[in-house]
């Protein structure tokens, strides 16, 4: 198994520590180069704007797209969700393009707030023994999915964990939470 | 019934500096240099009335900018927007966090409002980043509730010698801790005049408990690739983007150098024909060191 962890901007190091913790073989994605071999692929969290900015000047949109559009199995958490999302709004009201657009949700940006309304909560996620730490930075809002797209988890009445075929995505930070099993879960299921 | 939530816990004031690491946060003065940076690929925007450049050429009382314009670039981007406060003014700190700011800098760019202390950031909901020359300053600043830490550098004068210095201080400390004996580390804590729990952590994980990014001094790309192959993990740019020639291509190159920081063929890429980049000082010429500021 080797999985690429998208690693332009933010929380890279922290899903490279989850998987090496999974004994898990990582290459840092910045280049087309590196996207070569791989099994799955992680988008992590950071600022949505700079990630989609710097996929673009390192020439990563169209050969990303392409192994998305071929089945790559992905996990984004929250900017990663962002760029997988195929419906985009920001808190000024204004729509934003969609980025690979292989998600169907209609996702709102900094939809909780400003880093004030940052928060962790317990949460129930299908599949998950017990609760898993949900840890929210600026997080995005899910507002509605599309049809084939599953819901493992909410808060609040929102969808904070989604799965459409091979893409999961999250509007929290596993990444952040200590907790291995998400990505586990993940890894054994598109593994198998 | 609504889920329950926790919110300004440690995890998610130090979740947002992890989000900003490999990114690079730009000081702006109004909406349209915030938009420029956020095109450009800020990670951030540091909000305040005058860059340093201006602060020091200026002189007087540098103050918390006015609520007015740091709401006018909350309105303008929607990246994270962060704003400055006098050390130990809690008071202003109190104001900026009522008007939502995501991160706020207790900072020695602008005049210290008290000689001693620090804001008791614990109290606030609002995370803060705090600058440091050495651990312990860094320590110190953790201790009262810091959740990014800063290398200062010396604000203002597009010279990167004191950022680096002050980097290279830090975590040339961090290193010897590392292998010092159990018994050295309280003769350590005493010299650094930090904590000894917080000394015997460094030890043990060999890092700070915070992200550590640097500051003070940034004014091209390979500047930006020096201080994150040192060990920086994302770069604070203050006058040297909008005091630059063309501060929209400069501010993308940066970007652009702080993520490919270690691929030396798209440093060179991004730094041919930016134009002029800031004037700069050197450091014997200054009337005033900002670094110095902090206790």
């Amino acid at each position: 198994m080797k999985a690429g962890v998208l690693a332009l901007q933010g929380s890279f190091r922290e899903h490279r520590e989850v998987l090496d913790a999974l004994g898990v073989e990582v290459i840092e994605v910045r280049t087309p180069q590196a996207l070569s071999g791989l099994d799955v692929l992680f988008l992590p969290g950071g600022e949505s704007t700079t990630i989609t900015k710097l996929l673009r000047t390192s020439g990563l949109v169209e050969p990303l797209q392409r192994a998305l559009d071929e089945g790559l199995p992905v996990f984004g958490t929250c900017a990663g969700l962002i760029v997988l999302a195929d419906d985009l709004r920001d808190q000024h009201g204004a729509n934003a393009p969609a980025v690979f657009g292989v998600l169907g949700c209609t996702v709102l940006r900094n939809g909780y707030g400003t880093q004030l309304d940052s928060f962790e909560a317990a949460l129930r996620i299908d599949g998950i023994e017990g609760t898993f730490p949900g840890v929210f930075i600026r997080a995005p809002l899910i507002e509605s999915t599309g049809p084939g797209v599953e819901v493992l988890a909410a808060h609040d009445g929102a969808p904070v964990l989604v799965r459409q075929g091979r893409v999961w995505a999250a509007t929290f930070h596993p990444e952040l939470s200590g907790d291995l099993r998400l990505h586990q879960r993940f890894l054994q299921e598109v593994a198998a | 019934m609504s889920d329950p939530r926790s919110t300004g816990t440690a995890r998610v004031k130090r979740g947002l500096a992890e989000m900003l690491r490999g990114g690079v946060i730009m000081d702006v003065v109004n909406s349209e240099q915030a938009r420029i940076a956020e095109d450009a690929g800020a990670t951030a925007v540091m909000a305040l009335e005058r860059v340093p450049a201006d602060i020091r050429r200026d002189g007087g009382v540098a103050r918390m900018s006015d609520p007015a314009m740091i709401e006018e670039i909350q309105a303008a981007v929607t990246i994270p927007v962060m704003a400055k406060c006098r050390i130990g003014h809690f008071a202003e700190a109190q104001i900026l966090e009522s008007l939502g700011v995501d991160y706020i800098d207790e900072s020695e760019v602008l005049t210290p409002a008290d000689e001693a202390h620090h804001v008791d950031k614990w109290s606030f909901t609002s995370p803060f980043v705090c600058g440091a020359t050495n651990l312990g300053e860094a320590l110190r600043r953790i201790s009262e509730g810091a959740c990014l830490i800063r290398s200062k550098g010396e604000a203002g004068t597009g010279n990167i010698v004191e950022a680096v210095r002050h980097l290279r201080t830090i975590l040339g400390d961090i290193k010897k801790l590392t292998v010092a004996e159990d018994e050295e580390l309280y003769a350590w804590a005493k010299e650094l005049m930090a904590p000894a729990a917080l000394v015997q952590e460094i030890a043990e994980r060999g890092e700070l408990p915070v992200p550590l990014f640097c500051a003070g001094g940034i004014a091209t790309p390979a500047d930006a690739s020096l201080v994150m192959q040192l060990g920086a993990q994302a770069v604070f740019v203050g006058s040297g983007i909008f005091k630059s020639g063309e501060p929209a291509t400069r501010a993308k190159a940066i970007v652009e150098a702080t993520t490919h920081y270690s691929d030396p063929e798209i440093v060179a890429k991004v730094s041919r024909g930016l134009g002029a980049a800031m004037k700069g000082q050197t450091i014997e010429d200054l009337d005033v060191k900002l670094a110095g500021r902090g206790w």
